[in-house]
């Protein structure tokens, strides 16, 4: 990778915008995903909407929210209404089109923990758990996880199920009649993983300069591989200038 | 009736140890202020309900006042973890029962309703289920998929900071509404505190803003930047310096200490709070104005 030209956070904003689509309804969040969004809307996306689980629906937010009730969301906004209404107006009844997820880890299909490392009761380390993602994972039309790629990130299997990608694999998602699609692609700082038919995350892009090797190192399973593992563009100068000198002046999250 | 009192009454006649309280609001209108006085008061055993339990539940914890937690996101948004809850949890010394979001608030709608348990779609991730039993299965008695369903919510005591009220208690609110109404509808007692009271003519001339009714309304607080370190949408800014300061400031029993007595023990009111925060901070917390249009409800007296 080239250090100069772009730091591992630009390189996954960056790609996480190029997957999202002109009208995709997203429910966002602060950071990376938000940073996402607004990068998406000011080159491929216009018509992006972004909706927050505070309740918060078309933001167009004047300044980088630190948090995800900022008032910034409000001001200008399209509507406002309740968490209640924007759980199962929007969510449950299936008017989301995109959902951001991370956690503590990411499982071979995709699955997240969010909430304890080792026993539940007895926990080593207590994660803050779901907030919104154990229904946004299900009931979003597709999700995308943002993620750096280290290998304790990356367990074949996680303590917890805080929210569920392919859960085993084959039809077992399906199986539990969740409306949405699932994980569509994991973006990294080394390389974008994506679900095959059995709902495995297999290696699908690696970032310029990125190699199979590195991926593996720093993942907790044998890694397959696409047929065709693509190499994703380089930030654009463009891309990173709106994200520097526009979105993220401050330089805050990159 | 005017309901209006101080707030050191309100929070000694409502709260009381042992109650499982709710104070309200999702990062916006957290009524902190009604906290430090529960913290004065030295009120024990509570269970403290909160979607996002945020720095008022950790430093509620760190003072001694809480038995358990009911919550659905335990992080300090934005910035990281809430060590004393963290703690607490770890430790075992604090007991707790968790949600996600939705299953939190759908309890305090069924409580807010009338209704025994709220349902919901199925989410796949089971493990929830099986370490929190007050999530159960229904079937679908029209003959669909099983649904996950949860109890309802009915705190003894609700906290809600609102924009304006009149002084028998309804309430304007706007901006982020989180789950102000359902906490208000589903508890027993209702504490109000407001940024202004306004006359009843004020309420009346924008009903549709009128979300919390004075007929659930115990205790009505003239409470001015209650909510510091949270905001209220066109009055103060959320005070996001301080958001990042928390891990510092509860980092270990002494920082906390020396929080509690300067800025809890140490100081009367919220009043003399917010003056001790200091020119530098009120004016880093102001907001300009971006006013609405004015609607027209139509007049029709006889003419």
């Amino acid at each position: 990778m080239n250090e100069a030209a772009y730091n591992a956070t630009e390189l996954m904003i960056i790609n996480a915008a190029r997957l999202l689509q002109d009208g995709d309804q997203v429910f966002v969040g602060v950071g990376i995903p938000n940073l996402a969004c607004n990068l998406a809307r000011r080159t491929h996306a216009p018509h992006l909407q972004m909706i927050y689980e505070a309740g918060v629906i078309g933001a167009q937010p004047e300044r980088l929210p630190l948090s995800i009730g900022d008032p910034t969301l409000v001001s200008g906004a399209l509507a406002v209404c309740s968490m209640f209404d924007i759980f199962s107006f929007y969510l449950q009844r299936g008017n989301i089109d995109v959902g951001f997820l991370g956690g503590a880890q990411i499982d071979q299909f995709g699955n997240i923990n969010a909430t304890v490392i080792g026993d539940y009761f007895h926990p080593k380390v207590r994660l803050p758990g779901s907030g919104g993602s154990m229904e946004i994972a299900a009931w979003a039309n597709r999700c995308y996880i943002i993620t750096p790629h280290q290998k304790r990130r990356f367990p074949a299997r996680v303590d917890f199920h805080t929210s569920i990608g392919f859960l085993k694999g084959g039809d077992s998602r399906a199986k539990t009649g969740v409306r949405g699609a699932g994980p569509q692609a994991v973006v990294t700082n080394l390389c974008i993983l994506k679900p095959n038919e059995q709902g495995e995350l297999i290696l699908a892009a690696l970032h310029p300069g990125c190699t199979f090797e590195e991926v593996q190192a720093n993942t907790g399973w044998q890694l397959k591989q696409a047929p065709h593992v693509e190499v994703t563009p380089a930030p654009t100068p463009e891309e990173l200038r709106i994200l520097r000198e526009e979105l993220d002046p401050q330089r805050i999250y990159i | 009736m005017s309901k209006l009192v101080n707030l050191n009454e309100a929070i000694q006649s409502y709260v009381h140890d042992g109650d499982t309280i709710y104070a309200a609001g999702f990062t916006h209108l957290i009524p902190f202020a009604a906290v430090h006085e529960i913290i004065r008061q030295g009120r024990k055993d509570l269970t403290l309900a909160r979607a996002t339990p945020d720095l008022i539940y950790d430093l509620m914890v760190a003072a001694g006042c809480a038995r358990k937690v009911i919550f659905s996101y335990s992080g300090n948004p934005g910035v990281g973890s809430l060590k004393w809850l963290r703690e607490g949890i770890q430790n075992g010394t604090l007991e707790w029962e968790e949600y996600s979001h939705f299953g939190m608030i759908s309890r305090l709608q069924a409580g807010a309703s009338g209704l025994p348990f709220m349902p919901m779609r199925q989410t796949g991730a089971v493990d929830l289920e099986r370490v929190n039993p007050q999530y159960r299965r229904v079937k679908d008695p029209y003959g669909g998929d099983d649904v996950i369903v949860v109890p309802a919510l009915n705190p003894d005591v609700a906290i809600v900071h609102v924009q304006r009220a009149d002084s028998e208690g309804n309430a304007h609110i706007w901006g982020i509404l989180g789950e102000q109404r359902e906490a208000a509808f589903a508890a027993k007692h209702v504490i109000l505190t407001a940024e202004e009271i306004v006359d009843e003519s004020v309420i009346r001339s924008d009903p549709n803003r009128t979300l919390i009714p004075a007929m659930i309304v115990d205790a009505v607080c003239h409470v001015p930047y209650c909510a510091h370190p949270s905001y209220t949408q066109g009055y103060y800014d959320r005070d996001n310096e301080f958001y990042l300061k928390w891990e510092e400031i509860s980092k270990d029993e002494a920082n906390i200490k020396a929080y509690l007595d300067e800025w809890v023990f140490g100081v009367r009111d919220r009043a003399e709070y917010w003056q001790k925060l200091g020119a530098e901070t009120h004016s880093r917390l102001h907001v300009g104005q971006r006013l609405s249009a004015p609607v027209n409800y139509g007049s029709f007296a006889n003419e």
